[in-house]
This record gives C-alpha cells, structure tokens and sequence, in this order.
C-alpha cells in the first residue's frame, strides 16, 4: 500500500512538472505580452524597459526557470491587470467557485446514481424511457444554453429565482459562504442546476449501464437463487460493483466541472475564479491565466491521486497490490 | 469491434447496417433530420428570405422586432428581427451553415491528426508510442473546453484560429481510439508476421491497421462533431470564437442574452433551438452507430 | 443404490420456458417433466443450447425477461412454484431450493469478504446475531472442506483458489440444507484435479443432508460417476432418461449414443474421437419432426413427425428408431 502511494505521488510530480511546461510555453511563447503593458504610443525606450521588467529578454529555458523557481514558492507573480498578487486575486474568488462546484456534483452524483440505477433495474418502464430522455438532453443541449433558458423561466418569467450573484454571505473561518442563507441558497439553486446537468446526464448513464450489466450476471443471479432480496442486492451487491467505474469519473468530472464553472459563473454573473478567468482571457492578463490553469491541473493532479487511493479503499484486489485488469 | 470483417451471406455490410439502422424509428428521423439540416445549410443562401451580410438591406427600424413582424423589406420576418435589424430566420440559416461548417472541418481535420498519431503509435512502438500516449492521455484528462478556450482567446479571432482551438482540444479522443483500435488488431499473429517482412508493412498498415479503426472512429467523429459544434457556439457565447461579421447559432444567442431580460426571448431562443435540434440529431445517430458497433450489446 | 423412498421432492412436469424476440417467442423448454426422490442426484445432460442450464434457472424461477415459464407446473415438496409469487419464490430460494453455478468468479462478488456473503445469503432466511453468524458460516466453510474456516471468513474471493472459491460458493448454496440443490456445471471451469475431489465432496454431502441434486453437464463422463439417473436433453426436449448405468451401457436414442462414442474413453487409442455430424439447429430454425434428424443416420421419413416419449419401465426415449430395441428385434428375426 506504502508503495503504491509513492509511485502515485511520483508520477503526480512529474505530470504537474509536465503541465508547468505545457502552461508556461503556451502563454507565454504565443503572441508578445508586452502588448498589453505598455500604451500603445510608447517609445522604443520604454517598450524595451518593458520587456526587462518582465524578463522577455532572457531566453525562453531562463524565463522557465523563474517561472518554476517562483511558482514553487507560491508566487505566481502580479496580475498585469489588477496589480495584486495573483495567488491573493484567486484565493479572493475561490470560495465561491468550490461551493458551486461542490454542490452540484454532490447532486449531480446522489440524483444522477439513484435515477440511473433505477433505470438499469427497469429499462422497460417508461419512468426510465423519461429518465434517458432527460440525460440525452442533458448530453446534447449545450451548458450556456441551459443556463440562459433557466434564467428566463424561473428568473424572467416567473419570477421565483435570482437571476445572478451570490446573495448573501456568512463568513466563516474568515470565508464568505452562500449556501448558509436563506437568500443565498436562493441565488445558488440555479447555477448549481446548471453546472450539474450534464454531469448529472452522464452519471445517469453510466450507472444505467453499469447496473443493467451487473443485474444480468452472475453474482446477482447467484445471490437471487440463494434468496437474497432484491432490495439488499441493489444495496449490497449492485452499488459497490458499479461504483468503481462512477469514482473514475466521478473524479475526473470534479475537474471539468471547474472548467465548465467558467460558462456558469460567466452567466449567472457569480463571483468566481471562471468569471475572474474569462476576464482575464479577454484583456489577456496572462499571469492569472497562468496561475488558474496551474491551479487547474494541480487539483485534477490531486483528485486523481485520491482517486486511486479510494479505488485501493474499495477494491481489495488493488489494496493486496494485484492490478485489476 | 472487430466482428464487422465477418463475411456475411451476399448482402453486403452497410446495407445490413443500413437495415438494422432502419428498425430504430427515433434514430432514423434523427438521420434524417441531419441530413436535412446540412442540405439547409449548404443552401442556405438560396432558401433565406435575406443575406444577413448585406449590411445594406438591414434597417435598425426593423431592430428586435418580434416574430410575424413585417419590415421595411417588404415581407414578413417569421421569426422576428435580431439586434442589427437583421431577420432572424436568415440569420439562423446563415449561422447553421457556419456551426455546420465549422463542426465538420474541425472534425475532419482532428480525426485526420488524431487517427494518424493513434495508428503511428500503435504501429512503430517503442518510445514513439509511450511519448505520443502520455501526451494524449494527458491532455484527455484535462477538460477540452478550457484548452479550447485558452487556445482561441490566445490565437485571437477567426475561422482558421478558431478550428485550430476545436481540433487542438479535440484531436485526443480520436487518437486513444485510433490507438486502441490498432493495438487490439495489431497484436494479432497474422499482423506480426506481415510485419516482420518489411515489403508488407505499408499494406499493413492500409489494408489492416486502418480499416480495423474505421468503426470506432466513425462512432466518436459523430459525437466529436456534435461536442465541437457545442464547443464552438459556447466560445462564441463567451465572445471568443468567430469575428461578429460571421455570427454563428452560439454568437446569435450571445447577442441575444442582453435582451432576454427585457422579455425579448426570441433573437436568442429560436437559434438555440436550432443548435439543440442539431446537436441532437447528431448524438441520436451516433448513439445508434455505436450500439450496432458495439458487440458487447448485441443479443 | 438410490433412496427412491417415499414422495418425490420435487415433481416437474410439461415444463416449458420461452424467451420473446424479434421473431416470435423460441422455446428454449420444451415439455420437461422428471421427478425427483430425496437425496436423488440425477444428471442433465446435452450440449450447450440444449436447454440444460434454462430448465435449471426455470426450476428456481430464476428466468430474467425477455424469458417467461410459458407453461407447465414445478413442485417443489407438493408446492407448485409456476405461477407463485415473486416473494414468495423468494423465500423458498435458497431454503429448500439452492443452484450452483460454473464460475465462482464470476458468482462471488469481489468486492466482498466470504464472511459478508455468507452473512447476506444466512440473513436472507433467518434472522441471527453477528456472532452466531460467524459461526454458522465457520462451519458451512469447514463443512466443504476449507480448512482454517474461522480465518478464511475475513478474505476476498481472489485470496482463495479456484476450488477453494467454487467450495466457498457451495457452502452459501447449502447453508440452508436445502431440499433440492440445482448444480449447472460446477466443475467445468477447475482444474480435472480439483473436479475429482469436489465431485467426490459434493456426493459425501449430498448423502449427507440429504439434499437432492440435479447435475447439469455436457460432460457424460462427469454425470455417469455422480448421478443415479441420467435425463439427456436435445433442443428443448428431454429425449432420453434412465438409470445411469443402463442409459450408458444401452442407449436407445441416437443422440445419446453420439454423446458417448464421443467420450475420449469410447475411443481406442491412436483412433481419431468420433463426432456427431453437424452442429445443434437453433431453436429458430427447427426442423418440424424430430430435432435430431438431420444429424441422425438412422433418421427415416417417420421422424418428420414430433416423436413422443416412449416409456419402458425405468427408461424413457423420444425416438421412433430406438436403437436398442431395434437391436433385438434384428436378432430375433
């Protein structure tokens, strides 16, 4: 198990040193940031004084290695825009995204498994035709799409929710939270729904399709002909054989579903960092791009270790140190 | 999914695909439905009551007017007017042909990329396969809308940048399919015989590796041309797709949005109906396709 | 040799399951009937296809749509099962009636220690403390022969070998003393070894408990060194059945005759195995009269009608050429 552990955490090392590279030449070697600092009727004089500041002379390997010197002591520079350091800007604006995100994966996960397993169970009924309905529309109708229809229905048209912001906040250990008030939870509901549609579409069907494999083999047969009921095959047998390939995704989602709260956040106007990143992308203030998309790839890094550390938890094959296949 | 080089009797294979593609009545008006959207778009400039380019014909009299209203032009806009005054049916018209457009070359041009990498790492081995496999495994595991994103808001506006966004974000998928594909054929004893004579490897390559990909690459372009023509209305929406002279269906609904509020729903409801129709009916089919190609299901 | 004493425990008769497809419902049972005495072990016997495992899960009531019991009556201790409610079904599963299946790995769920399974298959029909359970299962384990049973409880199925495993397995099945246990090939996937041993186990318990058994196999050798009775099913139908001994040594149907020229030990060595011409008809495409026709070389214009089973004492055959009968009347002629 110890060894496993350090042969994840290794790799997740080298991935992140990987991303660090991947991140840094593709915003930075793409197009001249000094564009942007600069007013556009500057001298010569100042626009190469520019460049010195921020270190374009060097070359591209120098200009790496104080990129990863200063991001591994937490210095992601200043943004361009804002003039503050860029860790500050992001951990300003995170609480809120991690509420959004969480909340809907959470209902993404309890509703799309329950929904999902009762249609793997019965796939004739027409309860379960609805269901597969619903998550092919939740597949094919584009995110944004979603959101503006939601706005309009329950926000324009009848009235009932907030169209946008974060409402009121309770601040605890020094973090604004939503979801503790009244008000607050009334401006989350929407957005969350929003950003939970597609994942929830997608849990939906692979628990449909894990379930309906499971319910024709033999372990359940198996467990039927000894007289087991089916309630506590569902329970017992059914959810823990399908949930290893749910905690794959389930993981993996966790991190698109940060991405997909830039779409979210942009439209129901909530203060996160996917607002702050499409802001950013629109004046090209590359330290934040940077210092997010980092931040991306070291929480996908960190999920998918923790991914294969619940995986070794659940499967007993993994945790005796036999790869499953 | 290999079971299609099975011989079966004297009916050849597509028809038998065809004929099984025919009993699924939700899948086969999806079919048809696409059909009749692309034939739209290519038409397009022929069907639309007016060209939404000739800046022109448009009036701002006529501007978000809603549907049934008859303009300045002289005739009615059945759909209503959008912001510029244009109407709204062509617009949707014009902006189909560019989603279509766009969905397609990005598609072509990822498969083409992705299933040539897939194969070449399959096929050559060694520590070719290992750095073009990490890579695509990397970046699979990244989500495709923020790389989409960073790309295109880095390569600036336009046609050409932004496909290069779609295919950049996309091409992986093609790549691990091609790849899983080719390997599962490739470890074949036949394969490796032929290989080991070097006078045979291209035709390896061409009568075997490739066409035993075919399938599953038909299966994921589908649903990849349908999630790039997503993709690309929702860099639009955001403002980061294509200039605003060539609205697509997402900038159509983009410049919309404001207006919503303000109860007219029209100039962004009706486009992004017909994007949802289309990405609808590209999934159905792709869903059909990939259940007939998938052995595991059948019974 | 066999305990034919009183009732029979479990009486089949006209059994016939159908799954519905695109084509119209395929009878996969066709008119079964056989009974079955306590602590009898009989043998099913045919090819894969032949119906054998379907007329197993029927017993239970264990067919999953698209398949239905179409028809005919099981009962189970005078009890008809067709037609019983699923809950109640339920409750006679694994109680008085028990299957095993072919492969424990695929039958054990791997996700969960043995103690857990048994635990669930104990807590399905009586309610029990931990402790108690522990030690019902303890014993079930040692009782197939596990050896340090106590222990064995805490691990996973991929910590046992595959005999150890399918034990593991027949222990769960008989944890109730069921009345009648279904077995559908539980050696085929084990080593020949393995099969000897659990083959001489399964027979010591079966005497045992007292538990009646039905033996499905392809395998004929396998059957004729376990059962008393052998019942040998073609295409839906039962077309032979006798005393083990007497079905072996004399066939009348064709087929079976077929199954045992087959058999490695039939043949002299250096002598290539015979086969049966052709292969099974799908149960779409049967011929109108007899199943085995177009593979039998005896098969005459009499077998286009749809032969009955013939009785004669202890034995049965559904063949209009039996064979040998045909043998006598040759050589009294």
């Amino acid at each position: 198990m110890l060894g496993f552990i350090i042969q994840r955490a290794i790799q997740a090392v080298a991935v992140m040193a990987v991303m660090s590279v991947i991140v840094f030449v593709g915003v930075y070697a793409i197009g001249n940031p000094v564009d942007i600092v600069i007013p556009p009727d500057a001298t010569q004089a100042m626009r190469d004084e520019a460049i010195r500041r921020l270190g374009l002379d060097l070359p591209l390997w120098e200009q790496y290695g104080i990129f990863a010197w200063n991001l591994l002591h937490g210095d992601f520079g200043r943004s361009f825009v804002y003039n503050v350091p860029v860790l500050e800007l992001i951990g300003g604006r995170l609480p809120a995204t991690l509420e959004l995100v969480l909340i809907s994966i959470l209902f993404a996960a309890v509703a799309g498994v329950s929904l999902g397993v009762y249609a793997g169970v019965k796939p004739d009924s027409w309860v379960s035709k609805a269901i597969m309905g619903l998550s092919i529309l939740g597949f094919s109708v584009p995110s944004f799409w979603v959101g503006l229809i939601l706005i309009l229905t329950f926000a324009v048209s009848l009235g009932w929710l907030p169209a946008g912001g974060r409402g009121e906040t309770v601040t605890v250990w020094g973090i604004e939270w939503s979801f503790l008030t009244l008000d607050g939870l009334s401006h989350i509901v929407l957005p969350a729904i929003n950003l939970a549609l597609f994942k929830l579409a997608m849990m939906i069907r692979l628990a449909r399709a894990g379930t309906r494999e499971v319910m024709l083999s033999d372990t359940v047969k198996f467990a039927r002909a000894a007289g087991i009921p089916e309630g506590v095959i569902l329970r017992r047998h059914v959810l823990k054989l399908i949930s290893i390939p749910l905690i794959t995704v389930f993981g993996l989602e966790l991190g698109s579903t940060l991405a997909f709260a830039v779409v979210t956040e942009t439209i129901f106007s909530w203060p996160g960092v996917g607002k702050l990143i499409i802001d950013s992308i629109g004046v090209l203030d590359r330290p934040v791009m940077v210092a997010y998309l980092v931040l991306i790839a070291f929480l996908f890094v960190m999920i998918n270790f923790t991914v294969d550390l619940v995986f070794a938890l659940i499967d007993p094959r993994i945790r005796s140190g036999r790869q499953s296949a | 999914m290999t079971d299609i080089s099975a011989p079966q009797k004297a009916t050849p294979p597509a028809l038998v695909f065809w004929r099984e593609f025919r009993r699924n009545k939700p899948a086969t008006v999806a079919l048809g439905l696409t059909v009749l959207l692309i034939l739209v778009a290519v038409f397009a400039p022929l069907i639309a009551p007016q060209d939404p380019y000739d800046l022109g014909s448009l009036s701002l009299m006529d501007a978000r007017r809603p549907p049934g209203f008859v303009g300045s032009g002289g005739y009615t806009h059945i759909l209503g007017t959008d912001p510029q005054g244009r109407d709204l049916l062509s617009a949707i018209l014009y902006g189909l042909r560019i989603s279509i457009e766009i969905g397609i070359m990005a598609g072509a041009i990822a498969l083409a990329i992705g299933a040539t990498l897939g194969v070449v790492a399959a096929y050559v081995g060694g520590w070719v396969e290992s750095l073009i496999m990490r890579i695509v495994d990397l970046q699979l595991s990244f989500p495709a809308i923020l790389l989409a994103l960073v790309l295109s808001a880095l390569l600036g506006q336009g046609k050409a940048q932004l496909v290069t966004a779609l295919v950049a974000a996309q091409y992986a998928y093609f790549a691990r399919t091609a790849y899983g594909a080719a390997t599962s054929e490739r470890r074949k004893d036949y394969i490796e015989a032929a290989l080991a004579t070097p006078l045979h490897a291209r035709r390896v390559v061409f009568r075997h590796l490739l066409p035993n990909c075919a399938p599953p690459l038909i299966v994921v372009a589908t649903v990849q041309i349908a999630s790039s023509i997503s993709l690309e209305a929702t860099l639009s929406f955001l403002g980061l797709g294509l200039p605003v002279t060539e609205p697509s269906l997402g900038m159509l609904i983009s410049n919309g949005f404001p207006y919503m509020m303000s109860g007219r729903y029209w100039i962004s409801v009706y486009p992004g109906v017909m994007l949802i129709i289309l990405i609808m009916a590209i999934n159905i089919v792709g869903d059909q396709i990939r259940d007939q190609l998938n052995p595991r299901l059948r019974r | 040799m066999t305990p034919e004493t009183g009732k029979p425990v479990l009486e089949v008769e006209n059994l016939q399951t159908e799954f519905a497809t695109a084509k119209g419902a395929l009878r996969a049972v066709d008119g079964v009937s056989f009974s079955l005495s306590p602590g009898e072990i009989i043998g099913l016997v045919g090819e894969s296809g032949s119906g054998k495992s379907v007329t197993g899960f029927s017993l239970l009531g264990l067919i999953d749509a698209p398949g239905r019991i179409a028809g005919g009556s099981v009962k189970l201790n005078g009890t008809e099962l067709v037609g019983m409610s699923p809950q109640e079904l339920r409750k006679r599963r694994g109680k008085e009636i028990a299957m095993i299946f072919q492969d424990p790995i695929a039958t054990l769920n791997p996700l969960l220690t043995i103690g857990q399974q048994m635990e669930m298959a104990l807590a399905a029909h009586e309610t029990l403390s931990r402790r108690a359970a522990a030690e019902k299962s303890a014993e079930a384990l040692a009782r197939v022969g596990i050896p340090s049973a106590r222990e064995r409880l805490k691990s996973y199925p991929h910590e046992f070998s595959g005999g150890m495993r399918q034990r593991a397995a027949i222990a769960i099945a008989l944890l109730h003393r069921p009345a009648v246990v279904v077995a559908d090939e539980p050696t085929t996937a084990l080593d020949v070894s393995i099969q000897a041993q659990i083959i001489h186990e399964m027979k010591a318990l079966a005497r045992d408990y007292g538990v009646a058994m039905i033996w499905i196999s392809h395998d004929l050798a396998v059957v004729s060194a376990l059962a008393s009775r052998i019942l040998v099913m073609y295409a839906g139908r039962l077309v032979e059945q006798g005393p083990s001994a007497q079905v072996l040594r004399d066939p009348r149907h064709p087929y079976t005759r077929g199954l045992i020229d087959s058999l490695p030990s039939a043949t002299v060595p250096g002598q290539m195995l015979t086969q049966i011409p052709g292969s099974m008809p799908s149960l779409g495409a049967l011929p109108p009269g007899c199943a085995f026709a177009p593979r039998c070389s005896y098969a005459s214009d009499a077998c286009g009608a749809k032969p009955d089973m013939v009785q004669a004492g202890r034995r049965g055959w559904r063949c209009v050429h039996p064979l040998g009968t045909e043998h006598k009347e040759r050589a009294a002629s």
